[in-house]
């Protein structure tokens, strides 16, 4: 929804950004991103492509993740799918990074937000079961004497959008409440929408917001096939495809941020990142420009057009079109101004994390932010440019592959 | 400069006592298995009448559970759990804005909260795509995909999108703003006035529609519901399935339906004369921590989310007049439901009356607590509080006076709803008459 930005003098709490989880094909934490993006030696990253085992699909694949570092107990780890791992493991350490991890009273008084698409299946019973009924003959499935056999109950939960949720209030003990959103890349912006404006407006304090996505599913790439969203020839960066008709890359991430008021990160020491200004979204009905005029009336409300110094831009683009030539035609375009701020497709170097893909945006602007640097050049095609400017503020895009448009501005905390 | 309405509206608005904007319900639309619409289900349930039957939508041999309150007479093309999830919404959604006389035809004037069931592929739909005889010889998630990109399937992708259902939706009412979509399991209903709620007292809006709808009775739902031992296994008669509170309650019956209401700033819409059909003056949540299907032991959650609604609209126990039960016929919620409830409301609680709308129309899932904020609303604008059938043999050990079998007249000015949800998301919210 929309509503009015919180930003300073907005008679809102500020909020700060004062833990972030990110997981990814690049690696496990702050570090790992920062380094494998190229924040110090501004040299292009390489993306991590898997290409062969969801051919014709490239995906991005997770780093390993040794489970037991999150997830101690193996009865949790055995009761959820990858998609839980990554999203559970990735709350962890944005617990531990703000520092609430183990903190019993803090972590009871924590807020959860998470998105959420389809949790998964079990791709090898769906593909048994497939191949029963085929041998069964034409008709329906005999599923009342297939599925109860096949299915395991712990799997179904495994597929309940609000376990990941779930496992994390059980796994990492955040409690004070529980909400997941969904809806693909709105998701994500819901998500920090909201746990910005509960902080905002006092209602709570600490907020764990984010989400996960396992790109390395067959049941996820059918979804979104059927839609004909996936890139399916060799890696391209986002900007490059649209002369193949677009597509997104999928990428397994993981990414969770605690959002937390000023006077309460400051009463316990907590060291932030950087702060959440603003954070818009509106919904276009997608026809010919559509899209861009509703990012440019968001953008415009978070960053006065002409007052671009200091301006970096994280752009969310899926690489499907025509959205993401729409993005990079206002992004490009006198919309905003005349001066050029540096814009980067995250998606190119992380892949598309669909309802991860907006938190992942925000933790790399709050890295980017904390770091006093920006990320060099992820394309090859030039259209993005080097800068060697330090950006004092950061906007996050998100255009939703199909619906949705969403707008967070981030700053520096001198 | 003329001021705008807002502006006049915040200097002599109503505020609560905690100084936040009175959030009122102007609109009410629901559909269950008991029929479509307010006046139709609200008489079925006083008249204590389940809507309860058996399944004929798929066959059922072989299952330990096959009754439902499945909703027949809506049948979407092409069917699908989201296809019949969003048409009962726009009925439940059409008849609550109606209700309210707000905005103009096909503008709403605030934003969407909904709540849908998962968007994802059925057996009939994977079947289908499994049977492409596309001459790459291939099997399993290969050949889906084969006959994926083929693009001969992109109708299904309607069915595959979460945005889906809410884009539906936002185009037909013409709702503001980006819609929402969100899920908290069975507590969805009341996550989705909740967020309305929070949404208004902000400032943010001065009005909401909240949608909780659910479709999903098909086979896979059944048989996970019946894996996780979770489903009544009552049979005969279907009507006897759904047996809240009772001792020999042995599961949830699952059922399908909708609840939509129009939330609005109070001010606001009293200045534009809407008729006030009650007050959201609180909602209250708390996670469980301890397993994905059972709450702590000690109740822990439920107690917090009880206690945080009553907080959040400030209320006393004593105020509680009526509590529309979670009450799903499981013996674990109940128990649970009850234990929480002695916890926070002690020996009020021996005066409060509490009924299951569910021991008539199933558990709706995903819409349970919009449903059920509905009917909290007719029983304070009624005064009829429904009640809670098939409660031949009660529970030595909960002690609760659940308007067994036969309806009842009460004063009704406060009426706590609770919503408890697999994954352990708890939600209470506490309605309220108009102030006077």
């Amino acid at each position: 929804m929309t509503a009015m930005p919180m930003t300073n003098g907005g008679g809102g709490r500020e909020v700060w950004v004062t833990g972030i989880g990110l997981l990814s094909s690049l690696g496990e934490g702050l570090e790992a991103h920062w380094t494998q993006l190229g924040g110090d030696t501004q040299l292009a990253p390489s993306p991590v492509i898997e290409a062969a085992r969801f051919a014709p699909y490239p995906v991005h694949p997770m780093v390993a993740l040794d489970l037991n570092r999150q997830i101690p107990r193996r009865s949790d780890q055995r009761q959820m799918e990858a998609w839980q791992h990554i999203g559970v493991y990735a709350a962890g350490l944005a617990l531990d990074d703000a520092g609430i991890k183990g903190d019993a009273a803090l972590s009871s008084n924590t807020h959860l937000v998470v998105a959420a698409g389809s949790g998964e299946r079990d791709t090898e019973v769906d593909e048994r079961i497939l191949e029963l009924a085929k041998a069964c003959g034409e008709g329906d499935l005999p599923a009342n004497e297939i599925l109860p056999s096949a299915l395991r109950p712990t799997l179904f939960l495994a597929q309940l959008s609000n376990l990941l949720a779930g496992n994390v209030s059980i796994v990492h003990n955040v409690t004070a409440s529980s909400r997941t959103f969904m809806g693909e890349e709105m998701a994500g912006i819901a998500a920090i929408e909201n746990a910005v404006r509960r902080v905002a407006s006092g209602q709570v304090a600490v907020v764990l917001a984010g989400g996960a996505l396992n790109a390395e599913r067959n049941d996820l790439l059918l979804n979104f096939e059927l839609g004909s969203m996936l890139w399916s020839r060799p890696y391209r960066a986002t900007w490059e495809r649209s002369d193949e008709g677009g597509g997104f890359v999928p990428g397994s991430i993981g990414a969770f941020l605690v959002l937390e008021a000023r006077d309460h990160a400051e009463a316990r020491g907590a060291r932030p990142h950087a702060r959440i200004t603003g954070v818009l979204s509106d919904r276009s009905d997608r026809t010919f420009g559509a899209a861009a005029s509703s990012g440019s009336r968001l953008i415009t409300r978070l960053v006065r057009p002409g007052d671009l110094a200091g301006l970096a831009v994280l752009s969310g683009a899926s690489g499907v079109e025509p959205v993401t030539g729409d993005e990079l035609g206002l992004l490009t375009s006198d919309a905003l101004g005349s001066i050029r701020p540096p814009i980067r497709a995250y998606g190119t170097a992380l892949g598309h994390g669909v309802e991860a893909h907006f938190p992942a945006g925000v933790a790399l602007a709050a890295l980017a932010l904390s770091k006093g640097a920006f990320y060099p050049p992820l394309d090859a095609a030039g259209i993005e440019c080097p800068t060697l400017a330090k950006p004092d503020r950061i906007l996050v895009t998100g255009f939703g592959h199909w619906r949705g448009e969403g707008v967070a501005l981030l700053e520096e905390i001198v | 400069m003329i001021p705008r309405i807002h502006e006049v509206f915040s200097r002599q608005e109503l505020r609560d006592s905690k100084k936040r904007p009175v959030v009122a319900i102007t609109g009410i639309g629901v559909i269950t298995a008991l029929g479509a619409g307010v006046s139709e289900n609200w008489r079925a349930l006083i008249a204590g009448r389940s809507g309860l039957r058996r399944i004929t939508r798929f066959p059922t041999d072989g299952l330990k559970s096959n009754v439902a309150g499945t909703v027949d007479y809506i049948v979407p093309a092409p069917a699908s759990s989201v296809s019949r999830s969003v048409a009962m919404a726009i009925e439940a959604a059409s008849e609550a804005i109606v209700q309210a006389r707000i905005g103009s035809p096909g503008r709403f004037p605030g934003p969407l909260f909904v709540a849908t069931p998962p968007a994802e592929l059925e057996w009939a739909h994977l079947l289908q795509l499994y049977g492409v005889n596309n001459g790459s010889g291939s099997t399993g998630y290969s050949q889906l995909l084969t006959a994926g990109r083929s693009g001969r399937w992109s109708h299904l992708r309607s069915t595959l999108r979460f945005a889906s259902p809410a884009e539906i939706l936002a185009v037909r009412f013409g709702t503001q703003g980006q819609p929402v979509t969100l899920c908290t399991a069975c507590a969805s209903g009341t996550s989705s006035i909740q967020l309305g709620m929070e949404a208004i007292r902000r400032g943010a809006a001065q009005s909401a529609l909240c949608i909780g709808a659910d479709g999903t009775v098909h086979p896979e739902g059944m048989i996970r519901f019946s894996l996780l031992s979770a489903l009544s296994t009552h049979n005969d008669p279907p009507e006897k399935a759904s047996r809240p509170f009772a001792r020999d309650r042995n599961g949830f019956v699952i059922a399908e339906g909708a609840g939509a209401l129009v939330l609005e700033n109070y001010s606001v819409a009293r200045a534009r004369g809407a008729r006030i059909l009650g007050i959201v003056s609180g909602c209250g949540e708390k996670a469980d921590d301890y397993h994905r299907t059972r709450s702590r032991p000690d109740g822990t959650a439920m107690i917090g989310a009880v206690q945080n609604a009553l907080d959040d609209a400030a209320v006393e126990p004593e105020e509680i007049d009526y509590i529309n039960a979670h009450g799903t016929g499981t013996p674990e919620n109940d128990r649970m439901e009850h234990l929480s409830l002695r916890a926070v409301l002690g020996d009020r609680l021996d005066r409060t009356p509490i009924s299951s709308n569910k021991s008539m129309i199933g558990h709706t899932l995903i819409a349970a607590g919009a449903v059920e904020a509905v009917f909290s609303l007719m029983t304070i604008g009624t005064g009829t509080l429904p009640p809670t059938i098939n409660h031949d043999v009660p529970d030595p050990e909960i002690e609760l006076d659940v308007v067994p079998n036969v309806k009842r007249e009460g004063k009704v000015r406060n009426v706590l709803s609770n919503s408890f949800g697999f994954g352990g998301q708890n939600v209470c919210a506490v309605f309220a008459a108009e102030p006077q």
